[in-house]
């Protein structure tokens, strides 16, 4: 947790169920809230690729859109 | 010849002519093996969410390593450009590569693909930067203008993802084959070895398949036999098949009968 964080909550969508997460994330930190291996998944925020090299700068904020994937079986 | 037979993708060089797919296994041990048997070097992967309330459940990535194979993210579930090419920024996010699989479907009867879709998808894909290998109808025109837009290969079905019928239409592979400046891989639609022995027959640089070895009672074994059959075609293709006569032509001499 940054500095900045609060005691307060936001609400945010990851990939597409509501979550609430403390507010002051950045999407590594909510990588790592979430208990998911930064180096296996991808993060889209609103609709754009959110770099690996950045993922401690964007930091998450009300209402985001988030979709984080990884890689499955497929033909 | 044989000892030495390569082929080679966007500058990447591989031994194997199978790509096999990841999906449909009962477990990831068992695909795990199956690959192993197959002796294929490239594997096509699908991405998808995360379960973010399981974020402990087993991924591919600690069965298949990443280094050893080569990842070939697909597109499979899209049906528009858009869809497939913001999944495809997402893979190569994931996992840093380039060479990625293009599938834009028209229909979910048939998973025909969406020729239209496919060829806006690879200009912009290659524009960015991608490799794609191109799913696609077989014809050979398709395959052209494929080729023209930026794939880095065609891979023309062979009947429907999924069924199983084999190599329906040879001439138009075939014809494929002879007009293509990168590699040719059938995609889809192989059911047993015979139907990748087919494929290779014709002059194909290679064969995918998923469902061939998954769903077969004994995957291990189908993907062996795959690797086999793959193999021996590419033999028998490069060895020049005999002449096709009408009549018999006996094989023992005729001088001499007593």
């Amino acid at each position: 947790m940054s500095d900045s964080a609060t005691l307060s909550m936001i609400s945010i969508t990851i990939n597409g169920e509501p979550h609430r997460v403390s507010a002051g994330l950045s999407v590594a930190g909510l990588v790592a809230e979430l208990g998911l291996n930064p180096k296996k998944v991808a993060v889209e925020r609103n609709l754009e690729i959110v770099p690996r090299s950045t993922h401690g700068d964007v930091m998450i904020v009300e209402g985001d859109q988030l979709e984080i994937v990884h890689f499955v079986g497929g033909g | 010849m044989s000892t030495n037979d390569s082929w080679t993708v966007a500058g990447r060089t591989f031994t194997s002519r199978l790509i096999v797919g990841t999906g449909k296994y009962k477990d990831f041990e068992q695909n795990a093996a199956a690959l192993v048997a197959s002796g294929a070097e490239i594997i096509t992967v699908a991405v998808r969410r995360v379960n973010v309330s399981d974020p402990k459940a087993p991924m591919l990535t600690d069965y298949i390593d990443p280094k050893k194979y080569t990842y070939l993210p697909n597109t499979a579930g899209c049906f528009t450009a858009e869809d497939a090419i913001r999944t495809l920024r997402l893979a190569r996010e994931a996992g840093g590569w380039d060479l990625v699989k293009l599938e834009v479907l028209g229909e979910a009867k048939t998973l025909y693909p969406d020729m239209r879709e496919t060829l806006r998808a690879t200009e912009i894909l290659a524009k960015e930067g991608f490799l794609p290998m191109v799913y696609c109808v077989d014809d050979p025109i398709a395959a052209k203008q494929l080729e023209d837009a930026g794939a880095v290969a065609v891979m023309p079905l062979g009947a429907p993802i999924g069924s199983g019928l084999g190599i329906q239409n040879r001439v138009t592979i075939r014809l494929i084959v002879e007009g293509a400046k990168v590699p040719v891989l059938v995609d889809a639609g192989v059911g047993t070895a015979s139907d990748a022995a087919v494929g290779m027959e014709l002059g194909c640089d290679g064969i995918l398949m998923n469902t061939a070895i998954a769903e077969a009672k004994d995957p291990i074994r189908m993907a062996r036999a795959m690797k086999l059959a793959v193999e021996a075609g590419r033999e028998a293709y490069l060895a020049g098949r005999m002449g096709r006569r009408m009549y018999a032509d006996p094989s023992s001499p005729l001088a001499g009968l007593i």
